[in-house]
């Protein structure tokens, strides 16, 4: 009886939500007095896992999963945790994780609590806390099942470091049909994506127009963001679908999130108050963004950003 | 194509959200009920599929009779049929449960759900429902096509989209892109009195447990006032982002 953890990664490398969900497998595995099984999928080395206590590695090198199949991964997944008799298994808050995890947990008829920002409050009955209502309020959640399934949400647990080195075995799962098949990817590599990314920087209808997004680019470029916008500036077309944050938008959690020219309307703050730091940059003083925020500036957009780009310049320069 | 869309009855996304019952369930009161947004995405998808392509459109929602207005709704906007398993929608895997069966005894090729429902976000009933009944499934789906047993479908993915080839049947997390905003539909009054003459049965739930319970709620702790930096001054914002809040 482990705690099993999947391990996302990109590439043969690791994301940065892997490390964090197997920090939190590791207190988990603590509580329940027992070790860490972490399931990697075509990673080249995993080496790394041990320095987050993991104890042990699953790596599966799989032609078929090379690139994301929620099926196919599921039914990896759920072989290693059978195989592992795992009682906890815990995965991220990603898109691909949220896809796989309901075919997982129908697989394990497993209890599945997605969003969960803590760890357990109390192992016996198993307790956790997770954001509803779109971030306006917590769930404390009990999961009766025998295997339990934990989504964490991305940056809520953060890295946790541990002295230790993992041992590592080969394992082949079984496949049958994965059901649905690539066709093709649309997709910029270079970029920092809203869910990995650390910064946000995100702006809305008070930039205007798309050909003023230069500057929303150049900032986030040097603060290693994403961009991102409000859901107005999609709609109108003036940046993908992609970008839109908020409620019925993608979701933000990272560390600091910059909003120039949104208002901060009760569904744009939804999907992005599990952001640590709001930074607000918005001619409007009465803007109710403010009231959300953690830092403001009330000023004109194209005056602030462009100064405060050479003043984090500077800033990095010095560092 | 028989088309199965599943409808979540959630607070409007205005609402305010509070608790009762020493915060152990959530306070109606005063909360306008609306189509869950990203299920409102699949079923104006499934409308166009019923105009282009003949298909027949059953509308299902797990809850009590007062989600029935909600079920209405969608009739009014244009489904065939609506149906209520008439049990309290209590965790997403029960709610899975109930729909699996709806699907099986209704022989339909297309499952089309939200990506997640805007209350408890739990995102996970419409891959529990794949799950549940073998279906193939795409999850955050901005697109559908269908011709004869194959789909194709695009996915949002992280920092872009994916294009997919899958056959029926299928279930999807639908979510915006679907269709344009400004397909989606208001219902017109004749909209409301066909709706009227529409069949909405109701069906008594099969045992279905719940495998995750909510204990409790709780609000956030209220925010502390912001910081305003002068625009003349952004050395102070580079300042406290690196000094006081440490991220960057
Ligand atoms: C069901 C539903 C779901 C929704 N989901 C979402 C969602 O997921 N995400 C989302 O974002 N919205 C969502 N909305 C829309 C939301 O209600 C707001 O309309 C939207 O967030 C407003 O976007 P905005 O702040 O960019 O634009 P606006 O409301 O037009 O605000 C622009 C802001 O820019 C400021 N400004 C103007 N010029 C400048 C300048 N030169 N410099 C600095 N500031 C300037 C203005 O003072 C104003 O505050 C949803 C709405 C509904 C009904």
């Amino acid at each position: 009886m482990s705690v099993l953890v999947y391990t996302e990664s990109e590439q043969g490398a690791f994301k940065k939500v892997a490390l964090e969900v197997a920090s939190y497998a590791k207190t988990v595995a603590d509580q329940l007095g027992t070790t860490v099984t972490a399931v990697t999928i075509n990673v080249d080395n995993a080496s790394e896992l041990g320095n987050y206590g993991v104890d042990k590695v699953l790596n599966i090198s799989n032609d078929q999963l090379q690139s994301f199949n929620a099926n196919g991964y599921a039914e990896a997944i759920k072989q290693a945790a059978e195989k592992e008799a795992a009682k906890v298994v815990v995965i991220s808050s990603s898109a691909d994780s949220k896809y796989l995890a309901p075919l997982l947990a129908v697989g394990l008829n497993a209890g599945y609590a997605s969003n969960v920002i803590e760890a357990p409050s109390s192992t016996s009955p198993f307790t956790v806390k997770r954001t509803a209502f779109t971030n306006k309020a917590f769930e404390i959640s009990q999961i009766n099942t025998d295997v339990k399934i934990i989504g964490v949400s991305n940056n809520s647990f953060g890295l946790v470091e541990n002295t230790g080195s993992a041992s590592a075995e080969d394992f082949s799962p079984s496949l049958s049909d994965l059901g649905v098949q690539v066709e093709s990817v649309d997709k910029a590599t270079d970029k920092v994506t809203i869910a990995d990314a650390d910064v946000v920087v995100s702006g809305g209808r008070g930039l205007k127009g798309p050909e003023n997004w230069g500057m929303i680019e150049e900032l986030a470029d040097v603060l290693g963001a994403a961009t991102a916008c409000s859901k107005p500036v999609s709609d109108l077309g003036w940046r993908p679908h992609s970008e839109h944050v908020g409620q019925t938008g993608k979701p933000v959690a990272s560390n600091l999130y910059i909003a120039i020219g949104i208002s901060g309307a009760i569904q744009h703050l939804a999907g992005v108050n599990a952001s640590k730091v709001k930074v607000v940059i918005n001619t409007d003083e009465e803007a109710p963004f403010f009231k959300a925020a953690d830092y403001g500036v009330v000023g004109d957009a194209f005056d602030v950003v462009p100064q405060l780009i050479e003043k984090i310049k500077a800033f990095k320069a010095q560092q | 194509m028989k088309i199965l869309v599943c409808i979540s009855h959630v607070p409007d996304t205005t609402s305010k959200i509070n608790f009762s019952e020493g915060d152990t369930k959530f306070d109606t009161n005063g909360v306008q009920f609306v189509i869950n947004p990203n299920d409102e995405f699949g079923l104006t998808r499934a409308m166009w599929f019923k105009e282009k392509q003949g298909a027949e459109v059953t509308v299902v929602n797990v809850g009590g009779p007062e989600t029935e207005p909600t079920l209405r709704k969608a009739l009014a906007i244009g489904a065939d049929a609506a149906i209520r398993v008439n049990t309290a929608a209590s965790d997403g895997f029960s709610v899975a449960k109930q729909l699996a069966n709806v699907f099986k005894d209704g022989g339909y090729d297309l499952v089309i759900a939200g990506r997640e429902s805007i209350d408890y976000n739990g995102g996970m009933v419409p891959g529990m429902i794949a799950g549940l009944i073998n279906a193939n499934f795409v999850n955050n789906c901005i697109n559908l096509e269908v011709d004869g047993t194959s789909a194709k479908a695009v996915r949002e993915i992280d920092g872009g989209k994916e294009t997919v080839s899958t056959t029926l049947p299928l279930v999807i997390g639908g979510q915006k892109g679907l269709v344009e905003e400004s397909d989606l539909r208001i219902p017109n009054m004749r909209g409301i009195m066909m709706a009227r003459k529409k069949p909405l049965s109701v069906i008594e739930p099969i045992e279905a447990s719940a495998e995750t319970t909510s204990v409790k709620f709780e609000k956030p702790a209220p925010k502390g006032a912001v910081k305003l930096v002068s625009a003349d001054n952004l050395d102070e914002l580079v300042d406290l982002l690196h000094n006081e809040a440490k991220v960057i």
